[in-house]
């Protein structure tokens, strides 16, 4: 099926030609990343209807039999992946033509074609089903996200974008270190192949796979902003800009993901070594939701609040995913799916504020009176209900989910008052925000500034997203139930890389 | 061999860890090369140690393993790709803050 290599094509083909005819004008530039992102949306699709009969598909790239070259693998959570980055990047791509004064487009050189390269990187990574690919992909979406964060310049940027670039080139050299042991025990990179030998390994070698499993943790764990290295983030995703902010929104997910697809289908044997993996991943995924919670009570402009309540939807996923039971991984899908949309919307509505209140920009204090503010004040009350979790949105649906679905009683004696307490401290945050953002007003005379009509059009359409999360909630939740139960079964997913020799060298 | 390798690895390793740990971005950008000089040469001994080997199946009697000295080479070409890339924004940003520190106090920074 040659369409699966298409979502890293696309990207590839327009970035390249967007880098080369860099002197065209800004609209064809946009006409072309939006015609590229839409594409990826109508590939993406088709493959989610194809991955939704729980087959495999597999991409042999030059037709080199599966453990010795390099497979692309199609299952239900790629597939959902691959929709959700399309769908996000249409978005974040409109977003960036509007803009106050100039348009964030314009702001600096290159921004359509380095969307696409990230874009690359994206699909990339959440297609191949080979680990020295995943290091590539990662790689070129890191290279990507370094020159969007400093895009547009300025000296927040660069003191965020110095240190966002250090800590990733060590998680790149602890990815590096880690893929060595792996190939040097078990000889190969096939992410299938290696969950075989795995397996088959000796004891006596074990350790050699648990610190490369460890390494792997620590290096997703930059990627997905766990607590002890997060502190890169806040930072970072306040300083860039709003449509790139809202497209890094998917970039800690791709850190989840990758958790997912290595410590589910590669480390597992039968004497638990995933397990142990996840006991250690569990502590520091209470830690770091707990620790979001309180970094958003001190947050002091909605960009920092936003940063924050990234930290708290990773912690949420993570807490989730380690539980490594079918129920919490569907439940924490369907809350990607929700959280990715929601802080998206919270970044570009930060930016409407940073514009549309000469003033105080987005920061939480006092403004003049300002036209508009119904409108914004609307979409802030919806958003900040959908994300903090109450009825009857998107929010409510996928947190209520992740509760029921903690079962075993070391888990919700825990997870359930620090995910309840830190839901509520959410809650005050953005009512504490919101009230400052948009009930209380100085003498100070009315502003004139109107919110842009585009931007707030996008925000509308997204949230309207979350809507429909909530209506098709239904056939939403049983898809990532079902996707649940593939990544659960690991051995089919062997079965399809491998074919026959998966029996019959094993 | 293995010995003087894995010593080799250590003190590299060891020399870059401390120096990323420094608070000025010319040591750290020297630290990160030699945490990937490290790497490199971890990930090219991962195909075994072998004298007199080429990594040619039938030219000898015993052959090396070529994947490692593959993936070696897509991590230099990365690596200094990435070295580069820090090397410019180091100076952009020293000439940008006006100081050289990675994890200085910024006097006009605004709070988020």
């Amino acid at each position: 099926m040659h369409l699966m290599i298409l979502p890293i094509l696309i990207p590839l083909f327009f970035g390249a030609m967007l880098t080369v005819l860099h002197a065209l004008n800004i609209k064809d530039q946009r006409g072309l990343s939006l015609l590229s992102a839409g594409a990826q949306v109508v590939v993406a699709i088709i493959l989610l209807q194809h991955a939704m009969s729980g087959d495999y598909s597999i991409y042999q790239l030059g037709n080199w039999q599966a453990p010795f070259g390099i497979v692309l693998v199609l299952d239900q959570l790629s597939a959902l992946m691959l929709v959700l980055i399309a769908t996000l990047s249409v978005f974040c791509i409109a977003y960036a033509t509007t803009g106050h004064k100039k348009t964030h487009d314009q702001a600096g050189a290159h921004f359509h074609a380095l969307i696409q390269f990230q874009l690359l990187g994206l699909n990339g990574a959440v297609l191949t089903g080979d680990m020295f690919n995943l290091f590539v992909f990662f790689e070129i979406l890191l290279i990507a996200s370094y020159a969007l964060l400093l895009h547009g310049g300025g000296r927040a940027r660069s003191r965020a974008g110095l240190r966002y670039v250090i800590i990733n080139l060590v998680g790149s050299a602890l990815f590096l270190i880690a893929l060595g042991v792996l190939y040097g025990i078990t000889g190969t990179l096939n992410m299938a192949d290696m969950a075989l030998r795995i397996k088959a390994l000796p004891a006596s070698e074990l350790p050699f796979i648990h610190a490369a499993g460890a390494l792997l943790l620590i290096v997703f764990g930059i990627k997905a902003a766990m607590l002890p290295l997060l502190f890169w983030l806040p930072r970072a995703y306040a300083a860039a800009a709003a449509p790139i902010a809202a497209l890094f929104a998917i970039m800690t997910k791709i850190g989840i993901y990758a958790i997912i697809r290595v410590f589910y289908l590669v480390f597992q044997n039968d004497t638990g070594l995933n397990e142990q993996i996840f006991q250690s991943l569990w502590p520091l995924a209470l830690a770091t939701l707990a620790f979001g919670a309180v970094g958003a009570l001190g947050a002091w402009s909605l960009r920092g609040l936003t940063a924050w309540m990234v930290i708290v939807s990773v912690g949420t996923l993570l807490a989730s995913v380690a539980q490594h039971s079918q129920p919490s991984l569907a439940a924490a899908l369907f809350y990607l799916l929700h959280t990715t949309l929601l802080t998206a919307v919270f970044f570009l509505l930060a930016d409407i504020f940073h514009h549309y209140r000469p003033g105080p920009r987005d920061y939480f204090v006092t403004g003049p009176r300002s036209q508009d503010r119904t409108l914004l004040g609307g979409l802030f009350f919806l958003a900040a209900v959908a994300f903090a979790g109450l009825p009857p949105l998107s929010g409510f649906i996928s947190k209520f989910w992740i509760l029921q679905s903690t079962t075993a009683p070391w888990a919700y004696a825990l997870f359930w008052p620090i995910l309840l307490v830190s839901s509520l401290i959410i809650i005050i945050a953005l009512s504490r925000g919101g009230s400052a953002l948009l009930w209380r007003q100085n003498k100070q005379p009315a502003t004139t500034v109107r919110a842009p009509l585009l931007a707030t059009g996008i925000v509308m359409t997204m949230l309207f997203g979350s809507i429909l999360l909530s209506v098709f909630a239904q056939p939403i939740m049983e898809f990532t139930q079902s996707t649940a139960a593939q990544l659960l079964a690991p051995e089919r997913y062997i079965e399809a890389v491998l074919g026959g020799l998966a029996n019959a060298n094993h | 061999m293995e010995a003087l390798v894995a010593i080799l690895l250590g003190v590299l390793t060891a020399s870059g860890v401390f120096l990323i740990l420094r608070a000025r971005t010319f040591s750290v950008v020297l630290g990160l090369t030699l945490l990937s000089h490290a790497v490199n040469l971890f990930l090219f001994s991962m195909g075994r140690l072998h004298t007199n080997a080429p990594a040619v199946i039938g030219e000898a009697a015993q052959h090396a393993d070529p994947l490692p000295q593959a993936l070696v080479l897509t991590a230099i070409v990365i690596g200094f790709a990435m070295t580069a890339f820090v090397v410019v924004l180091a100076l952009r940003s020293v000439l940008e803050l006006k100081n050289d520190h990675v994890d200085g106090v910024d006097k006009n920074e605004e709070p988020i």
